[in-house]
């Protein structure tokens, strides 16, 4: 540990900006934040539907301005289409529903660091709008609300649709939530800290933490997808059993903050995988950018590194929503707790007895020995889970059958419900 | 880190406005939470109680405790909460609970003797023990990280206590499960 807290010495910051500038360059990091995730989320509406278009041979949105003007039109007409109210609905929360949904994604942005800091003339500033101690917990904690935002809007519009797809959603983000914390302790004990700054600090002075701890990689994914509600796990929308689900009663730019919230969702899903498995905004393979001087060209480069991270957990999330069928609602719940949630905890376990085996074996954390370790280990785990375990388990919806006494439980029922026949059968 | 020290340091006023504004929507939220009629309202404004208690916490340099407090309480309880009014469809025919001259009487006189207390304990001085210097919290979690000075104590010193405690609330789920589990029943597995 002591030659990366060294190095942290000279990387840190070397002078504090006065009070004065510090404020005015978070007022301008909050503006730019807030207007780059407003244009994602409008270009990625664009970029799902050239993509889906992509890969299923087709063109795609082509009129307005060749397509590329398509967002803005899309803005347009949900601004100027009519508002429905339900009569039934309960309007205070109704209206609340589509804000309180939207608002948890852009707020987790506050604590990620998207790039490395800017030695200006006036002082070192953080490229993170509040470098939190909590950093990561913060996190856990603002996304652990998005839920009231679906749930609120589907109890509150007094539809069945909307009341049942909301009561998956809840069900569902509560249960994948749990996976999603316990895959990033193996994160937090490699780092010693919970702030995200110094998670991307140790993975660029050590290893990314996709090769020390893969499998949590792959359970954060799955339980990331759960969390923003995309393909295979959008239940809480499924068109065709609940029509829309939570925000079927909505209509125009109300609905459209639903759809943003999701895009958003999904920025903040990308960047987070980025962070805690890809670096942040590290550049792989020197550390040149760690480094002090910072200079304006290593703030812009480890921009664009950060980028395009998240850019392509924005494609991968594409990519699977056009590949993947819907999972069953059975079939989440079980892969969520009966093979995610114990697959966690046991990695954890794992991680944590290996990094003492390793640590009382002399390899200290930061040489090269122990990262061997841990990637052998990691490939043996990812080889058993994929290999062995997995045959018909993660990806194939074919898990989690229904047992036999269910099955004639269920057909009992539906038979005694059956009209009886107009004819009755005779023995012919 | 340097904004907080901040806040401490340069700028008490930035503290304690905000100090009284999240106390005061505390308080007021929860006044709302326990006059509301639906409970679905009445939940929500205790989400909103929860929260403004967070931010109280992190103005005492106690982020950990704030997180958890939004992680837990806002997060994850009033969730389920929520979910199993939504799930009853709760809130048709309520009826109060504090019926009677009587118990409102009782109701009023608890709540002065809370506020008496509360009254009694501001007056009253801190033992040395309890009490840490100032900026104390804030320098350990600038030397150590936000985590370090709860979980050295809950992992080293107090390691029995706290493994106790969880066993005691393993115990609570178990004795919950086998209590709501349908008894000797056909569908009982």
């Amino acid at each position: 540990m002591t030659p990366l807290y060294a190095l942290l010495q000279i990387s840190g910051p070397t002078t504090e900006p006065g009070f004065g500038f510090w404020l005015l360059m978070t007022v301008v990091k909050l503006i730019a934040i807030f207007t780059v995730y407003m244009l994602g989320a409008a270009m990625l509406t664009l970029a799902e539907r050239k993509i889906s278009a992509w890969m299923q041979d087709r063109h795609g949105p082509n009129r307005v301005g060749k397509g590329w003007l398509q967002p803005i039109a899309d803005g347009i007409k949900n601004f100027v289409k009519e508002e429905t109210y339900p009569e039934a609905a309960n309007l205070p929360i109704f209206i609340l529903a589509p804000v309180i949904s939207f608002i948890p994604a852009l707020v987790t942005w506050a604590v990620i660091p998207f790039a490395a800091p800017w030695g200006s003339k006036w002082g070192v500033v953080e490229m993170v709008l509040a470098p939190l101690p909590i950093g990561y917990l913060f996190i856990l904690a603002i996304s652990s609300l998005g839920v009231y935002g679906i749930v609120l809007a589907g109890w509150s519009s007094n539809n069945k649709y909307a009341l049942l797809g909301s009561i998956r959603s809840s069900a569902q983000m509560v249960s994948y939530e749990i996976s999603m914390g316990m895959a990033t302790i193996p994160v937090l004990l490699l780092a010693g800290n919970v702030s995200l700054s110094h998670i991307v600090t140790q993975q660029a002075f050590e290893t990314w933490n996709v090769i020390n701890l893969t499998v949590a990689f792959f359970i954060f994914l799955v339980a990331a997808f759960a969390e923003t509600n995309r393909l295979p796990f959008d239940l809480p929308e499924a068109e065709s059993e609940l029509i829309t689900g939570y925000h079927t009663e909505y209509s125009a730019m109300k609905f459209s903050l639903f759809f943003i919230a999701e895009y958003c969702n999904m920025i903040t899903a990308s960047a987070l995988m980025a962070t805690l498995f890809f670096g942040g905004w590290d550049i792989p393979f020197t550390l040149w950018d760690n480094l002090a001087p910072h200079t304006g060209l290593k703030t812009l480069l480890t921009l664009g590194a950060f980028a395009t991270k998240t850019l392509f957990f924005l494609f991968l999330f594409m990519w699977i929503r056009w590949t993947l069928p819907r999972f069953r609602y059975d079939q989440l719940m079980s892969l969520g707790w009966k093979f995610m949630l114990p697959l966690a905890l046991a990695y954890i376990v794992a991680i944590a007895s290996l990094i003492l085996v390793l640590q009382m074996l002399g390899f200290a954390q930061g040489s090269w020995p122990f990262h061997l370790g841990l990637a052998m280990f990691n490939i043996v785990a990812v080889i058993v889970l994929f290999m062995i375990l997995d045959r018909g388990r993660i990806i194939s919806p074919a898990y989690s059958r229904l047992n036999q006494r269910d099955v004639e439980e269920l057909r009992a029922v539906a038979g005694a419900r059956r009209a009886p026949p107009l004819v009755p059968e005779s023995g012919d | 880190m340097q904004s907080t020290s901040m806040a401490h340091g340069s700028l008490p006023l930035l503290y304690t406005f905000h100090f009284y504004l999240f106390g005061l929507i505390a308080i007021v939220s929860a006044l709302l939470f326990v006059t509301r009629k639906s409970p679905v309202a009445a939940a929500l404004w205790l989400v909103n109680t929860m929260f403004c208690l967070a931010a109280l916490y992190v103005l005492l340099d106690a982020q950990f405790i704030g997180a958890i407090q939004v992680l837990v309480y806002a997060g994850a309880i009033m969730v389920v909460f929520l979910f199993v009014i939504m799930l009853l469809n709760l809130g048709q025919g309520i009826r109060n609970d504090i019926r009677g001259l009587g118990w409102k009487l009782t109701a009023g006189a608890v709540s002065l003797a809370i506020l008496a207390e509360i009254f009694a304990l501001t007056k009253a001085r801190t033992p040395m023990v309890l009490t840490l210097p100032q900026g104390y919290i804030a320098q350990q979690v600038a030397e150590t990280g936000a985590i370090t000075p709860i979980a050295g104590p809950l992992f080293n010193e107090y390691l029995l206590a706290f493994e106790v405690t969880s066993v005691l609330l393993l115990a609570a789920v178990v004795g919950a499960v086998m209590l709501g589990k349908e008894r000797g029943g056909e569908r009982a597995r």
